[in-house]
């Protein structure tokens, strides 16, 4: 039997966590890392990756010292673990549910995005207001039979690899540790974040759906 | 182990907190390249404006790490090529897959094993660009 108190803490817990639960959340994960003698930064795993299975054969870049990164490949086995915890047992009432607003529903309609989805599914998927999904419906092997599948998750995973290693980190080692280091390259690296995110929504997106 | 599994143990935090927040979903993604709501600038927002007053905090008072060693936070390059360019193909892939690196590991945690394949072409884009580094500007 579990304790009610217990209960109610899940309860709590398993709701939407609002925007000013979560940033300061985030700081505090980089206030942390700070204090262990280490820098926020999640894609410079790649790296250590590349390293790891002898890239730096290949390029100079890949000839560091990467086995003193293992602390960040920990910090990703953590993020997985995190994910499988929230996902299965801190499930908000409604489902897993992403709470967009009715503007973006909209969005997803004029686009069309439904009919791309459906592609995968024998049930037509119709968005709803509340009823939009956390994680859409293609991030399933079966949508790798069809070219938008390994266009929304293979493209998009190399370009997300190859940029985030030009621009020297991602959306934590920029937007986060950098912009709250005030450094101007990472408020230029946010920039160009937000400017290819805007031409693949405005541009590309009208073009594939 | 003690000593290693303090990093699982900040993923973890990290972890639930992207899958909760919903900065995992391509959904909230795709609604904040279209600015209809406040939620992923709340969330960016508040952790930059927490971490300016952090950081502000570790430098005035000289604080030290767990190690003992003085708090030493990298400086950036001089330059914007590469932040811009590089941010620029960079933020192309976020909108795409909906995905950038943090809520990469947390949705394969959470069982969307497809997102291996993401993982493997991030790897091989991170490789590439290693061979094309010395032609790129920077």
């Amino acid at each position: 039997m579990i304790p009610e108190p217990l209960l109610r803490f899940n309860e709590w817990i398993s709701q939407p966590w609002p925007w000013y639960v979560a940033g300061p959340m985030i700081a505090l994960v980089m206030f942390i890392l700070l204090f262990f003698g280490k820098e926020f930064g999640i894609s410079a795993n790649f790296r250590v990756m590349c390293a790891a299975d002898g890239a730096d054969q290949w390029a100079d870049f890949f000839k560091f010292d990467w086995q003193s990164q293992g602390w960040n490949l920990l910090v990703a086995v953590g993020a997985m673990f995190g994910g499988y915890v929230a996902a299965h047992y801190f499930t908000p009432a409604d489902g897993h549910i992403a709470h967009v607003s009715a503007a973006t529903v909209e969005s997803l309609r004029e686009l069309g995005v439904p009919a791309f989805a459906s592609k995968f599914h024998t049930e037509p998927v119709q968005y709803e207001v509340g009823q939009v999904p956390l994680v859409p419906e293609w991030y399933t092997w079966l949508a790798l039979f069809d070219w938008r599948g390994w266009l929304f998750i293979a493209v998009g995973g190399f370009l997300v690899g190859f940029g985030a290693r030009w621009a020297g980190g991602c959306t934590s080692g920029h937007a986060i540790s950098g912009l709250s280091a005030l450094q101007l390259g990472s408020l230029y690296a946010v920039i160009g974040f937000f400017l290819g995110g805007l031409f693949m929504t405005y541009v590309i997106f009208p073009l594939i759906f | 182990m003690m000593r290693m599994s303090r990093y699982i143990l900040v993923g973890i935090i990290f972890g639930i907190t992207m899958y909760k927040s919903e900065a995992v979903s391509w959904f909230r993604i795709f609604e904040m390249f279209h600015f209809q709501s406040f939620h992923m600038y709340g969330i960016i927002g508040s952790a930059v404006a927490l971490g300016v007053l952090i950081v502000q905090f570790i430098k005035r008072r000289h604080l030290r790490s767990l190690e003992g060693k003085e708090i030493v936070i990298p400086e950036k390059d001089k330059s914007w090529k590469r932040y811009l360019f590089g941010g620029f193909v960079f933020g192309l892939g976020w909108a795409l897959t909906g995905v950038c690196p943090g809520p990469m590991f947390v949705l394969l945690g959470s069982g969307y094993t497809v997102l291996v394949v993401y993982l493997l072409a991030a790897i091989t884009g991170t490789f590439v660009y290693g061979l094309l580094r010395p032609r790129l500007p920077h």
